[in-house]
């Protein structure tokens, strides 16, 4: 397989991610959403890794791993923290942004 | 008499002009009262002094002198200049400004000498003000300085028409003569304008050059003359814009004598008198003045004899006298109408303050209810017969030479309706002038003035005091000196006048005081007849010919029906259109409000699609 299967593989992803971030009602969900589309630029990185034959891709990957599971960790929080004050967890029902 | 004319001139001009800033900055002087009157006529004197000296050495037969100071600097020369113009002409009026400026200042001090202390300071310090810009509008070299000066008048005239600010008459006296002068100024304004436009100076002189050498285009002079006749008229109080002077009488006395009857009401006559040549080139414009003049003198006369107001008469007098002057001018001899200005300001100047010492020792402006006071006041009742007498044209008077002249100029100049105009005139000045010495100083069969009205608590009425008694000689052996000087020593005219005319003259005025004389002293003629034989016009002149109302009428229909439309065109045009544009930001803000949902997931579509937007903008560009 060359490096376009994977780069069509991190966009479908990508997209995946971002679909849904957008239409997902329950926080949770649009945390896995933003996993996913973390995920993605993972498997770009590590593709152009491997195929340019340069370590640094692969430690950013590590990185950026790490920094996703802080991340979930304190997404998950704030989500607990907002049921805990909303008495919900459905995204459309938080719209404290508004003036 | 070797220093120079224009030197002397400028002392005169500067003295009053110190006078006043020294009342005016120096606060304890002015609140002083006597003090800063004796600094103020002590001023006068001096510059009436410079301005006799200016005259002496002043012969007729010199170039006009000029000192000027650029004013408003241009690259070649100056747009502007103040200065100095003295000639033949200038400082002849300007010894008649100063010397009756000096005597109603020397009167006042009679006649105001129960005003409070910063009254009278005040008082002299707007008279100073009054003599220094009146001698700056005579002196004038060019058109601004002129203008800046009738300014400087019209606004001591406002503050001392208005000198008993509480009395409410007053003050709207004070505010009428402002506005209707400012009437006619605005023409003055832009007819100095347009000439300027038209020949690039506002200079006396040089515009003498060029009008003598025929470089004026007369194509829209016409236009400019008028302009500036305008600002005479409203000046001089010339038909219809006269409304303005007897209202004016609400002022102390001197004062009337020197602002509204011999100088600055005359600045009109004297600004004609000034641009003679300009005028000379519009004909057409002549022929209104001419007109306008005898129309204003014979309506004015007519106005005079229904008065009861002393001061109310001599003002309409006044006025009538000014049309004689401007029908002069009009007829082309500017000449004999300046000639009538300077014995006029003598003789009208000798009235007013001789009418003062009556009202100050009667306390009454009513001469009905005088009578008899020539036993009490003699000496007044002396000068003021001389002062009547000059005005009806008796030979031996001021009046007499100067409204022969006028007689025959306007005759010379073929203006036949105004000639007769004028000469009814004459006969009715005669007749008024009469009815108020017999009513006010003789009559002794009607009752005494009443006690409660002696203005001084200090007994029946009798003569003023030397100080007011001195001026009025003075002015009277000055009417008398002019009178006989004239009729002996009798002035070449520049025009032909009939044989017949000084005969007509002087028996039209024996007519009128003998009509008068008649009427009101050997009671041969019923008042009450002699007033129905002219019923209605009677009535019309009581009620000002309805000048006044037609104003009314016209600032009710013009003026606030404009002003409704431009309420109108500013609440519902200009407003609304600024409403317009409000409204719609509102309902902008409104939509747009919308867009700001507070969720976060509509934030993230607008992030996106502008991501995708942006993605593709960049690829397209490639």
């Amino acid at each position: 397989m060359g490096l376009q299967a994977y780069l069509i593989l991190s966009a479908v992803i990508f997209s995946i991610g971002l679909f849904g971030v957008m239409t997902r009602r329950n926080t949770v969900g649009i945390l896995l959403g933003i996993e996913l589309m973390l995920n993605a630029v993972n498997i770009n990185l590590v593709a152009f890794a491997r195929f340019n034959a340069d370590v640094a891709g692969m430690v950013l990957t590590v990185f950026a791993i790490c920094i996703t599971v802080a991340e979930v960790s304190l997404g998950l929080a704030l989500v607990i923290l907002l049921f805990r004050t909303r008495r919900t967890a459905l995204a459309d029902h938080i719209d404290w942004l508004k003036g | 008499m070797s220093a120079a004319p224009d030197l002397l001139v400028l002392t005169a001009l500067l003295l009053p002009a110190g006078a006043f800033l020294l009342l005016a900055v120096v606060t304890p002087l002015r609140r002083s009262g006597r003090l800063g009157a004796l600094v103020s006529v002590a001023a006068m004197l001096a510059s009436f002094a410079a301005a006799v000296m200016a005259w002496r050495a002043f012969g007729a037969a010199e170039e006009p002198i000029t000192r000027l100071w650029t004013w408003l600097p241009q690259q070649q020369s100056a747009l502007a200049s103040v200065g100095v113009l003295a000639d033949e002409q200038s400082t002849v009026m300007l010894l008649l400004v100063t010397l009756v400026a000096l005597l109603v200042q020397v009167y006042s001090l009679g006649y105001l000498a129960d005003e409070p202390a910063p009254a009278l300071g005040r008082y002299y310090m707007y008279q100073s003000l009054f003599a220094f810009s009146m001698m700056g509008l005579v002196l004038a070299p060019n058109f601004l300085q002129l203008f800046v000066c009738w300014e400087l008048v019209g606004v001591c005239s406002y503050l001392l028409i208005g000198f008993w600010y509480r009395k409410a008459s007053a003050a709207r006296a004070a505010v009428k003569a402002f506005w209707t002068t400012k009437l006619g100024d605005v023409g003055l304004l832009i007819g100095i304008v347009l000439l300027w436009r038209l020949t690039g100076t506002f200079d006396f002189a040089e515009l003498k050059t060029l009008a003598t050498a025929g470089t004026i285009p007369v194509a829209g002079l016409g236009v400019i003359t008028f302009c500036v006749y305008l600002g005479a008229a409203g000046k001089s109080a010339q038909f219809p814009l006269h409304i303005w002077l007897p209202d004016a009488m609400e002022g102390p006395t001197p004062v009337s004598a020197l602002i509204h009857a011999a100088t600055m009401v005359t600045a009109g006559v004297y600004l004609l008198t000034r641009t003679a040549f300009l005028f000379a080139l519009t004909p057409d414009v002549l022929h209104i003045v001419a007109w306008v003049g005898a129309f204003t003198a014979l309506m004015a006369a007519v106005l005079a004899c229904v008065q009861s107001d002393i001061k109310r008469v001599l003002a309409y007098s006044t006025v009538s006298q000014l049309g004689y002057m401007m029908t002069a001018i009009g007829a082309g001899f500017a000449s004999a109408g300046f000639l009538h200005l300077l014995t006029h300001g003598i003789f009208k100047a000798l009235l007013f303050l001789g009418a003062g010492a009556v009202i100050h020792a009667v306390g009454t402006n009513d001469i009905t209810r005088m009578g008899g006071l020539a036993k009490r006041m003699p000496q007044t009742a002396i000068v003021f017969i001389i002062g009547t007498l000059s005005l009806a044209g008796i030979p031996l008077f001021a009046g007499f030479a100067s409204k022969e002249e006028v007689l025959g100029a306007v005759w010379a100049g073929g203006l036949t309706v105004p000639f007769f105009m004028l000469l009814t005139g004459a006969f009715l000045t005669a007749f008024y002038m009469l009815r108020v010495v017999i009513l006010a100083f003789y009559g002794s069969d009607r009752p005494p003035a009443p006690v409660e009205h002696d203005a001084h608590g200090h007994g029946p009425a009798h003569d003023a005091p030397a100080v007011m008694t001195l001026p009025l000689w003075v002015l009277a052996l000055a009417a008398m000196a002019i009178g006989i000087y004239f009729t002996l020593h009798h002035v070449e005219p520049e025009f032909v006048s009939p044989a017949w005319l000084t005969p007509v003259a002087v028996s039209v005025a024996t007519a009128g005081i003998l009509l008068a004389w008649l009427t009101y002293q050997r009671r041969t003629i019923n008042e009450e007849q002699l007033a129905s034989m002219f019923g209605p016009i009677r009535r019309a002149a009581l009620a000002g010919f309805w000048v006044d109302d037609a104003f009314l009428f016209v600032y009710r229909l013009g003026v606030l029906a404009f002003s409704k439309v431009i309420g109108w065109t500013d609440r519902y045009l200009v407003d609304g259109v600024v409403n317009a544009v409000s409204a719609w930001t509102v309902m902008a803000g409104g939509g747009l409000r919308r867009v700001q949902t507070g969720r976060v997931q509509d934030y993230v579509v607008g992030v996106a699609v502008g991501v995708i937007l942006l993605l593709w903008w960049l690829g397209g560009a490639q």
